[in-house]
């Protein structure tokens, strides 16, 4: 006998909505509260470490938009010294491809996602504006030395995995340490 | 003595007669509007945050604190937009919809005791009155539908009507139920019969009415009539404005009236321990609005064959039995074992309820309606 066509399977609904409603809130409020990225996350912007690159333009090469534009002049040690590294970022497919090349780690996928600008041409980065900086961290895509100094991931904020399995609600005050 | 006379004999004293009356009237009257109005922001502001907490969501949070300003930001929003009208619609038919729609109910409140002695019009046929007063909305949803000169409006008008002449029977039945036992029809006598609240003495009933009701004002899952997946927005497809705003205020004035008259009828009204009476209205109203919202999010809508299938087929019949059973139980056992009264109903309402489900289990275990 199957109670469910005697109305039951109503009720079970109801219990269900019932328990959802005394769950807390998923919902993340983003200007306010950010999920920490994935560790190997290809953000919308790339940093360029100045003192390692040798200015061997292999990124320039492997990029294939050919958004990667570097000129270069013969330095007194018979070296490149990089006079122009521009990255058109507004053409960028971020495939990471520059990054992997690089022969010398001098290029790092960054980890900043909130990059809307007003004009195109604010998109194309010159060589200043790629410098490691506050804002302008390098993310571990291809770089495993970075990759075990970032935080983990956060799927859900305010769920904090205290021991292993067990998910635990943060009451509001606790929440901007996460 | 109500509170209204009281009024009035103190307003006596300060002007003639004729103007006591008139403004004791008129004081009253805005006075229950006020409340009718602010209660309705009450509504929509829980509506839209509980539904969200239905949906382990937020709901909005943004506008003052914990959102309260963003029903008036929303009716600012609505007010300051273009009033269209469709050139080939019914002008006046499509003007008077809405407030044909919204006026019944405020108008219900005339009869809805707040406490004792507190209420407009001490109606003698106060429960007659609700049930003619509210079934008036439906014309002017179906008036939206014709004047509107649209297909969907059309056909949601013509869904409303359907509706609403399915469920006024099992409703109606249902209330002279608690008729029989009170003995009276005005609302305030009602309340004073409730030693227990008729929901124990009248469960079938209770269920019947909570239905019924959630069909007539359109509550989902019997929002058939602007079924957003099927119609457009279905009568109020063609509005815009103050005119949507005000079939907006008319959908949750609707909801308000029918917590009220649920309270009234089954809840026992003002009635409870501690708490001011007016209070436990409030909270009893709350209660009633949360089953609608908790219902409104849990059941997917219905299909027209299985609304009207479910008024004709299950509620009508519930109605006359549970009927019968409460006038023989009035004839035979007057109330002298009240409890043991409330435990033999839920019986038959358990035993009922079985019954019927079996009559909609067709096709191999498919549930129908």
């Amino acid at each position: 006998m199957k109670f469910e066509r005697y109305g039951i399977g109503i009720a079970k609904g109801l219990m269900v909505t019932l328990k959802n409603f005394l769950r807390p809130p998923v919902t993340l409020q983003y200007p306010e509260e950010k999920l920490i990225t994935s560790r190997r996350i290809r953000g919308n912007e790339l940093v360029w470490w100045v003192g390692k690159c040798t200015g061997c333009a292999t990124c320039a090469k492997s990029c294939p938009q050919g958004n990667i534009e570097i000129v270069t002049h013969a330095g007194p040690e018979n070296n490149y010294i990089v006079d122009k590294f521009e990255v058109d970022t507004g053409r960028c497919m971020f495939c990471g491809l520059c990054v992997e090349s690089c022969p010398y780690d001098a290029l790092f996928m960054g980890r900043g996602y909130e990059r809307a600008t007003y004009r195109r041409r604010e998109l194309v980065l010159s060589k200043e504006d790629l410098g490691l900086s506050q804002l302008r961290q390098p993310s571990g895509y291809f770089r495993p030395k970075v990759e075990a100094l970032l935080p983990k991931q956060t799927l859900l904020l305010y769920w904090d995995r205290e021991d292993g399995q067990k998910l635990r609600w943060l009451p509001f005050r606790k929440r901007s340490k996460n | 003595m109500t509170v209204l006379e009281q009024f009035r004999n103190w307003l006596a004293g300060v002007m003639p007669e004729w103007a006591a009356y008139i403004l004791a009237f008129i004081v009253s009257a805005v006075a229950i509007i006020i409340f009718v109005l602010v209660m309705i922001l009450v509504f929509i502001y829980l509506e839209r945050r509980l539904v969200g907490r239905f949906q382990v969501r937020l709901g909005p949070n943004r506008c003052g604190p914990e959102g309260i300003f963003q029903v008036i930001a929303d009716a600012i929003k609505v007010l300051s937009k273009e009033d269209v009208v469709p050139a080939k619609g019914d002008f006046w038919v499509h003007f008077l919809a809405p407030i044909v729609t919204f006026v019944p109910a405020l108008m219900v409140f005339a009869v809805v005791p707040f406490h004792k002695g507190t209420v407009l019009t001490n109606l003698d046929v106060g429960i007659l009155y609700v049930v003619a007063i509210s079934s008036i909305s439906v014309i002017g949803i179906f008036m939206a539908g014709w004047g509107s000169n649209n297909k969907y409006s059309l056909i949601a008008a013509l869904r409303a009507v359907a509706q609403a002449v399915s469920y006024e029977l099992p409703v109606v039945m249902s209330v002279v139920g608690i008729i029989l036992v009170t003995g009276s029809l005005s609302l305030s006598k009602i309340v004073e019969a409730q030693t227990i609240p008729f929901f124990l003495l009248q469960p079938l009933g209770f269920l019947i009415f909570l239905l019924g009701t959630m069909a007539e004002i359109n509550r989902s899952p019997f929002d058939l009539l602007e079924a957003e997946s099927e119609i457009v927005a279905g009568y109020h497809t063609e509005y815009s404005g103050m005119k949507f705003i005000l079939f907006y205020m008319g959908e949750y004035g609707h909801a308000l009236a029918a917590s009220s008259i649920i309270t009234t009828l089954f809840l026992s009204g003002w009635k409870g321990p501690l708490l001011p009476p007016f209070l436990w209205f409030l909270i009893k109203v709350l209660i009633v609005f949360f089953i609608f919202l908790w219902v409104r999010s849990t059941v997917p809508r219905l299909r027209v064959d299985q609304l009207t299938a479910f008024a004709w087929k299950c509620l009508l019949p519930m109605a006359l039995i549970n009927l019968f059973l409460i006038a023989a139980e009035v004839i035979w056992f007057p109330a002298t074992l009240p409890w043991g009264m409330v435990v033999l109903n839920f019986a038959i309402a358990g035993v009922l309820i079985l019954l019927w489900s079996r009559l909609f289990a067709l096709g191999g275990g498919r549930v129908e309606v």
